[in-house]
């Protein structure tokens, strides 16, 4: 019997099939990296500082610019001899803070904006909707730093301003969603029933938009770490003495030819973490609603 | 294996014991089992069938052209009678020259024409491609060939058409200029899968009065797949009638119509509205149930759980073979006898 | 054509109203507001300042200096510097121009480099190459941009010594090729992201143009795989892909500020942060806005070629 497969000829059926299922597994193996890698981060964050035995702040002069591996200084030592590894558990607490705040904020906005827009719709949603696609003309690094310009810098502030930055999408996702439910039966009949606007909104509506708002929120968390760093890394996010991930990297590029590690080390944290989250918002999204994916 | 098997001496493409599967989430799919027919030159055959009974299928699987994502496996034999007169085993051979075959020798037109043509080319520059793919043509002939082959097929002003997009034109006129491009190269065989299916009734009769005239001028065969009996009547010489990828019923059209011996033909006729003046009422009939699992076909007759025919211990026990019952006529029954003697119920 | 054209038009006026509107809060945010120029000098008492705010307007109601202020983006007075006293839009566009040198060279870097990504990762489906691009892809967004500078700095010009760590070019040296050096890397940085989204948005691209009919019809044609996936599907999947590429621009211009710092190229972002180090407000203003109206005209250009580029869009 003569068997013939079409285009790409040479992959029998079988593999086909088999790789499909790898690509699943894959998938799904990703965000459990993620989610590891994020509760592994948040432990060392919280935990280490009281067991490592070494202070984030204290200067100690003779090993300055220690080698990783080297010595008890395990990942180093920074030009004032404070140790590396402490000093990114303690920025880890502040970048993740102000990740996980600044999302929280900005998905609250988001929502409240999205749900306005989405459940009025006319005059009201579509201002509402080009105001995003407006404050979304602005590159956000640049929005980012103009306000952050303007105010004191501490971890509130920059938490703010963050999130000033990063409501729209979690807005327009929010917007989409409500639109479409607005006119299903069951916000139709809530409606016939007399109940109030909010009450359908907030209470009928919104509930069935949370896988939508899960998986935006999980990615702001990483977006919200990547600002963090940007803005602390120009000099107008967190000030030191306090360390940031972002603010860790000010004066590397200035060590780069004579200790790389001051560079390399809190940027691999950073990535850790926004990779992290991204794959977790990735496989969130496979698992929560499929025809969101782009890939 | 690929020593030609005894090939009709009067046939241009034979189909030999042609199988299909998809391997799907849900288990393995049995799209065709073991489908054999022949096609003469010069002759319409029609595949009638539901949705899902492996029309498309077999025409696809005959073009090797089956979707290939979901793992997909094509067994069994498709003879094509070359230019020398040399049969070819077109599932055996190498997709280069597979290729050659596809729109040359054997042209495809689609269901669908708003969504088959290429959006972002002209249709002049899709038609003279199929010349250019096999005849090696320069540009301007190309061109100039393209033209005519408007003309032939019926559009007003085929050369101001040439240069403009598909979405200039309406469904009848696309279909139009698919039939052009299939018939760019003069194929011996031309399949037609449910051309006129998406169309307006009056524009569906036009197509169907076109691919007549073209084929009475060019001589080509024609496999016209369908589920619409009406239009079978109007343009075939033969019908084979499909169920769960299976030919159930073959027969002269005459015959099909005056003396269908499938229980399932006969149903499938019954279903289909006519329009009668003066005559008695016909009662139009669904058919109960529905198309068969086809990741889990029934060991026997796969139409004997919708059938009123059907007899325990025997219809459900072995898959009936085809067996010849008039000069050409062939039914897929094991009780065709009894119920033609009207013993059936 | 007509009609989409005008449609498009009347959104980008309504755009450009709504961001003249939050670059005028923005304004207003500034400690100080608009007088923040004035506080900075020496010796100015309030009763002066009050004087000035008189005369610049600011006692007036809020819609009526928006008007004024409005007026005056419009004809083109957008301030003067506070360090050089040249006007914003002259400081501005003395820095476009490397900006958009790097801009451009990283675009084409990563529409090359980032359709080839998508296409082969389409076409080779599931295969270890799409789950390398896939992933990489992934890490490729989460890497900052910065570090990433850092990262090829240390490599290439720390310790292989292969090309310069910055600037536009050696002083002393104008040769092309000197400039040309010079761009490798700040572009390459710049690109990585735009590779990674746009191999990404090209394959789903790719993928959905792969199951359309006309590819069938052009199989049951014999036109050769090669002849199909270069004539019928990357040109069809590469459509799209232009308003993919309008909606970069803020992604874009945002990375070209980090990339500039880092590689010290004196472009625009590398103006905007310093004109933030010495609070040079109109500067700030200016760029915030001119960045925005760049990143509205890109949007908009974006559609208008693709209304040239799809010949379905003539219809409408």
């Amino acid at each position: 019997m003569a068997v013939a497969t079409e285009t790409p000829p040479r992959v029998s059926p079988a593999r086909r099939a088999r790789s499909r299922a790898l690509a699943r597994f894959v998938r799904h193996r990703l965000a459990l990296f993620g989610l590891g890698a994020i509760i592994v981060l948040v432990l060392l964050c919280a935990v280490g500082p009281y067991i490592w035995p070494y202070n984030d702040l204290r200067i100690d002069i003779r090993h300055r610019f220690a080698e990783p591996f080297m010595s008890a200084h395990i990942l180093g030592a920074d030009a004032l001899g404070r140790d590396l590894f402490a000093r990114l558990m303690i920025a880890g607490r502040v970048s993740l803070t102000v990740g996980f705040a600044a999302m929280a904020i900005s998905t609250v906005i988001g929502t409240f904006v999205g749900t306005i827009a989405g459940y009025f719709g006319g005059a009201i949603g579509s201002m509402l909707m080009r105001f995003v696609d407006a404050v979304l003309c602005f590159p956000s690094i640049f929005l980012l730093l103009a306000l952050a310009a303007f105010v004191q810098p501490n971890l509130f502030t920059i938490t703010l301003v963050i999130a000033a930055t990063a409501w729209m999408e979690v807005a327009r996702v929010v917007e989409a969603q409500i639109r479409s439910l607005r006119e299903r039966d069951f916000a139709l009949a809530a409606k016939v029933l007399g109940a109030s606007d909010a009450h359908i909104m907030f209470h009928e509506l919104l509930p069935n938009a949370v896988a939508p708002i899960v998986v935006a929120s999980t990615l702001n968390v990483a977006r919200a770490i990547l600002l963090e760093a940007y803005v602390s890394f120009l000099g107008y996010g967190i000030q030191p003495p306090t360390p940031s991930w972002g603010n860790m990297l000010n004066n590397a590029q200035e060590y780069l030819a004579t200790a790389p590690w001051l560079a390399l080390l809190p940027g691999l944290f950073i990535i850790l973490a926004v990779t992290g989250f991204n794959f977790v918002g990735d496989g969130l999204r496979d698992a929560l609603d499929p025809r969101l994916d782009i890939t | 294996m690929t020593q030609p098997r005894q090939m009709d001496p009067g046939a241009l493409l034979q189909v030999d014991d042609l199988s299909v599967r998809f391997r799907s989430d849900a288990g393995v799919v049995s799209a065709l089992n073991g489908v054999s027919f022949a096609v003469r030159s010069g002759e319409t055959v029609a595949l009638v069938g539901e949705s899902g009974s492996g029309k498309s299928v077999t025409s696809l699987a005959i073009m090797r052209l089956t979707p290939s994502p979901p793992g997909c496996q094509v067994g069994g034999h498709v003879w094509l009678r070359g230019t020398d007169g040399v049969p070819l085993d077109l599932l055996a051979l190498p997709s280069e020259a597979m290729r050659k075959v596809r729109g040359d020798r054997i042209a495809m037109i689609f269901q669908e024409p708003m969504t088959s043509l290429n959006p972002v080319l002209t249709i002049g520059e899709q038609i003279a491609e199929a010349i250019a793919v096999h005849r090696g043509t320069a540009r301007a002939s190309a061109w100039d060939a393209a033209g005519d082959l408007l003309e032939l097929v019926g559009i007003p002003e085929p050369r101001a058409r040439l240069a403009t997009y598909p979405h200039h034109l309406s469904g009848g006129m696309r279909q139009r200029v698919m039939i052009a491009i299939a018939l760019s190269c003069d194929p011996a065989l031309l399949i037609a899968d449910e051309p006129t299916t998406a169309l307006d009734v009056t524009v569906q009769a036009q197509i169907l009065d076109l691919l007549r005239r073209l084929q009475k001028r060019t001589g080509m065969a024609v496999i016209f797949i369908t589920h619409n009996l009406g239009v079978v009547a109007e343009i075939a010489d033969r019908v084979m009638v499909m169920y769960a990828g299976r030919i159930v019923e073959q027969a002269a059209m005459r015959t099909l119509f005056q003396a269908p011996r499938m229980p399932y033909t006969v149903k499938l006729m019954h279903s289909v509205p006519r329009l009668q003046i003066g005559g008695e009422r016909v009662v139009l009939e669904a058919i109960p149930g529905s198309v068969p699992d086809p990741t889990n076909l029934p060991p026997g007759c796969a139409f004997a759980p919708r059938c009123s025919h059907a007899a325990e211990g025997r219809c459900d026990a072995v898959s009936p073979a085809l067996e010849e019952v008039g000069a050409g006529h062939f039914v897929r029954c094991v009780r065709w006898r009894e119920i033609a003697d009207g013993v059936g119920r | 054509m007509t009609r989409f054209l005008l449609r498009r038009l009347a959104q980008s006026l309504v755009l450009l109203w709504l961001v003249s509107v939050i670059g005028f809060a923005v304004l207003h945010l500034a400690p100080g507001g608009p007088l923040a120029e004035f506080t900075l000098i020496p010796g100015m008492t309030t009763a002066q300042l009050k004087l000035i705010a008189h005369q610049m307007g600011l006692d007036r109601p809020l819609p009526v200096q928006y008007w004024e202020w409005f007026r005056r983006m419009l004809a083109g007075n957008w301030g003067r510097s506070y360090r050089d006293s040249q006007p914003v839009l002259y400081v501005i566009a003395a820095h476009l121009w490397p900006t958009l040198e790097l801009m451009v060279s990283s675009t084409v870097i990563a529409i090359l480099l980032g359709t080839w990504v998508g296409v082969l990762g389409a076409i080779r489906r599931y295969s270890v190459f799409d789950y390398l691009a896939t992933v990489g892809a992934m890490i490729a967004l989460s890497i900052p941009t910065f570090w990433f500078g850092l990262v090829v700095i240390y490599i290439f010009s720390v310790k292989l010594a292969w090309l310069p760590a910055g600037n536009l070019y050696t002083i002393g040296n104008g040769s092309f090729l000197d400039y040309a050096v010079h761009l490798i890397s700040p572009s390459i940085v710049l690109a990585l992201v735009t590779i990674a989204i746009w191999s990404r948005y090209l394959r789903a691209s790719m993928l959905e143009v792969v199951n359309q009919d006309y590819i069938r019809t052009a199989r049951a044609k014999g036109v050769p795989e090669q002849t199909i996936l270069f004539r019928h599907t990357i040109r069809n999947a590469l459509l799209p892909m232009i308003t993919i590429a309008g909606l970069q621009l803020p992604t874009l211009l945002s990375g070209a500020l980090v990339t500039e710092t880092v590689f010290t190229w004196p472009g625009m972002g590398r103006l905007f942060l310093d004109s933030i180090g010495y609070r040079d407000y109109p500067v700030v203003m200016g760029i915030l806005m001119f960045s925005a109206v760049l990143v509205l005209l890109g949007n908009l250009a974006a559609d208008l070629l693709y209304a040239a580029a799809d010949p379905r869009i003539r219809l409408d």
